[in-house]
């Protein structure tokens, strides 16, 4: 068991979810081992946006277990689990517009400085001090992933390409040990997209474990470690890239099921 | 970054410290004083709503009934049982916090303005027991015999003392709100305020701050109440109505609602309209202010607070179409 846990970061057990009468994800099992890249797959509705907002707490399974590290957190909230060290981007990018890109990025180290409402309103050195420790945090990550020189830009005023970067940017501010992307290469184009995949390699070497939902199968063949394949809320495939790129019922499932 | 330039700040507080003089200095405005005093108080109260409308982008249409809770507490304790006037206005605040938490909690859990809704009842309901416990509020005739404040001796008694013992309290009610929004704090409020689900997605406890916020505003409030009842001596429940709370809303849209700045002006502009310059519409007034808010949604849709920024809009294109 606990070498499992050593070497399994996320670990999800008969997960189901249901909406009313329908069925998003029916008894899902899967693991991520620890330091890989992941990517799911499947056909629009497969249930990948769905998975990511249950592992990342917007909202708890119907049935089943999430371990995180071995621990069960599919009772927590979303911010609990953010503090536990899974971050995430969103499918449609939710930056917070009305900030600059740095207070954005400072916005992701929430969870790694606390200052309370009375240090803050007080001004008291030691909040000053956890600011400016933010704000140099935040730097070093624009540096990573390349937006260092518009830092006081308007995160609204940014091109797509950037805006998604930042939103891994914002992720990677709390120092997850489990980074989930939904879609990053969603909307752009072919040089942006290599920046993308190029950075979400990086974020791996440097020992951050990924769970990617990508469409771009470009993406998703070159830089997965292992695929899982979605199709109405079942686990089709589960394996090596190569593997799952031969396997039949993935190419049924993608091309209409002529069998 | 979003930085709150010290300078107005500063020059802002020179000019609180000399408006007494300079109103001496003038027969005309020789009773603006004592209409600022009260701008103060209701600062105290707009600031926090600010923070709370703002920055975390929650509407509370109550805060009339934590305005009243400070000014009966302190009202009934000094006056009825001759206890210590600062005491009773910790006491004021806490209770207010208290019931603040109490009335906040449930309805901030939950995503929309329910807030609203909730701080719409629960004024009404305030405003029906200052009423009714006619023992001891004293009912609609309200209560007298308030005592004034002193502390070692030294006596508030009379306009301009007050006056800066208010002020005093609202300088440092700006300042801290002003660090809270350029804190941590401040970032976690303007990112709930952008994407509650990323907001949460990095960590933020989105329920936890608004009812921080909410509470804050409260504790300002009856504060601001207390100041209120030991500087007339007498209140009574009309005070604290319905539509006391929806002034402070027009305050707060009249002078810019993403501004701190807004709901100092936007408050000194509406006391004064409803103190001196409205008197003569008595009845009518309330018509002025519809306008206003009318006026300002339509064309400043970010209140006097926006003002310099149209205007230098305005300039700019001026200058380049002369080239």
């Amino acid at each position: 068991m606990s070498a499992d846990i050593e070497e399994n970061v996320l670990e999800l057990q008969g997960v189901v979810v249901t909406f009313g009468g329908l069925m998003a994800l029916s008894d899902l099992n899967f693991k991520v081992r620890r330091g890989t890249i992941k990517a799911i797959i499947g056909p629009n509705g497969a249930g990948k946006t769905t998975l990511f907002n249950v592992i990342t707490g917007s909202f708890p399974p119907t049935e089943g277990t999430v371990r995180f590290n071995g621990r069960p957190i599919q009772h927590l909230k979303a911010h609990n689990i953010a503090a536990l060290g899974i971050s995430r981007t969103f499918q449609t990018v939710e930056l917070f517009g009305n900030m600059t890109v740095i207070e954005n990025v400072m916005l992701g180290c929430h969870t790694r400085f606390r200052t309370s409402f009375m240090a803050s309103g007080l001004a008291l050195p030691q909040s000053r001090r956890k600011e400016k420790q933010i704000r140099e945090s935040a730097l070093k990550i624009l540096k990573f992933i390349g937006l260092a020189d518009k830092f006081k830009d308007s995160a609204d005023s940014l091109p797509l390409g950037e805006q998604k970067l930042l939103e891994i940017g914002r992720a990677l501010a709390s120092e997850p040990e489990l980074i989930c992307l939904d879609e990053p290469a969603a909307g752009l184009n072919e040089t942006e997209t290599y920046v993308a995949s190029s950075l979400i390699k990086a974020i791996n070497a440097k020992g951050t474990t990924v769970l990617l939902v990508e469409h771009d199968m470009k993406v998703v063949m070159n830089i997965s470690d292992e695929i899982l394949v979605l199709n109405y809320g079942q686990k089709i495939a589960e394996g090596l890239p190569e593997d799952v790129r031969n396997n039949h019922r993935v190419i049924d499932a993608y091309l209409g099921g002529v069998a | 970054m979003l930085r709150i330039a010290k300078l107005p700040i500063a020059i802002f507080a020179l000019f609180i410290i000399v408006f007494p003089w300079i109103a001496r200095q003038i027969p005309a405005i020789g009773n603006y004083t004592d209409i600022m005093v009260f701008v103060g108080i209701y600062c105290l109260i707009t600031i926090g709503l600010s923070l709370l409308m703002g920055y975390a982008g929650q509407i509370s249409i109550g805060h009339a009934a934590f305005f009243g809770i400070g000014a009966y507490i302190s009202g009934v304790l000094t006056a009825k049982y001759g206890m210590n006037a600062w005491a009773c206005m910790v006491i004021g605040m806490t209770v207010a916090a208290v019931v603040a938490a109490l009335v906040g909690a449930p309805s901030l859990k939950l995503k929309g303005h329910y807030l609203a809704m909730a701080t719409l009842a629960f004024g009404i309901i305030v405003f029906i027991i200052f009423n009714e416990e006619i023992e001891w509020t004293g009912g609609p005739d309200g209560m007298s015999g308030i005592p004034g404040l002193s502390i070692f001796g030294f006596e508030f008694d009379s306009v301009e003392r007050y006056y800066y013992l208010v002020w005093g309290f609202v300088l440092a009610a700006f300042v801290f709100t002003v660090n809270v929004i350029q804190s941590g704090t401040g970032r976690a409020l303007r990112a709930i305020h952008a994407s509650e689900p990323a907001a949460s997605a990095m960590g933020v406890n989105v329920s936890r701050f608004k009812i921080l916020v909410f509470v804050y505003s409260a504790v300002l409030a009856s504060l601001a109440g207390s100041f209120y009842a030991h500087y007339l001596n007498f209140i009574n429940p009309s005070t604290f109505d319905l539509f006391f709370s929806i002034k402070l809303l027009i305050m707060i849209a009249l002078g810019g609602m993403h501004s701190i700045w807004g709901a100092i002006m936007g408050t000194g502009l509406i006391t004064f309209l409803s103190y001196e310059w409205l008197r003569y519409f008595e009845e009518f007034e309330i018509i002025v202010y519809g306008v206003i808010l009318l006026f300002v949604t339509v064309l400043l849709p970010d209140g006097l607070a926006g003002v310099p920024k149209i205007v230098k809009g305005w300039f700019r294109r001026k200058v380049s179409d002369e080239r």
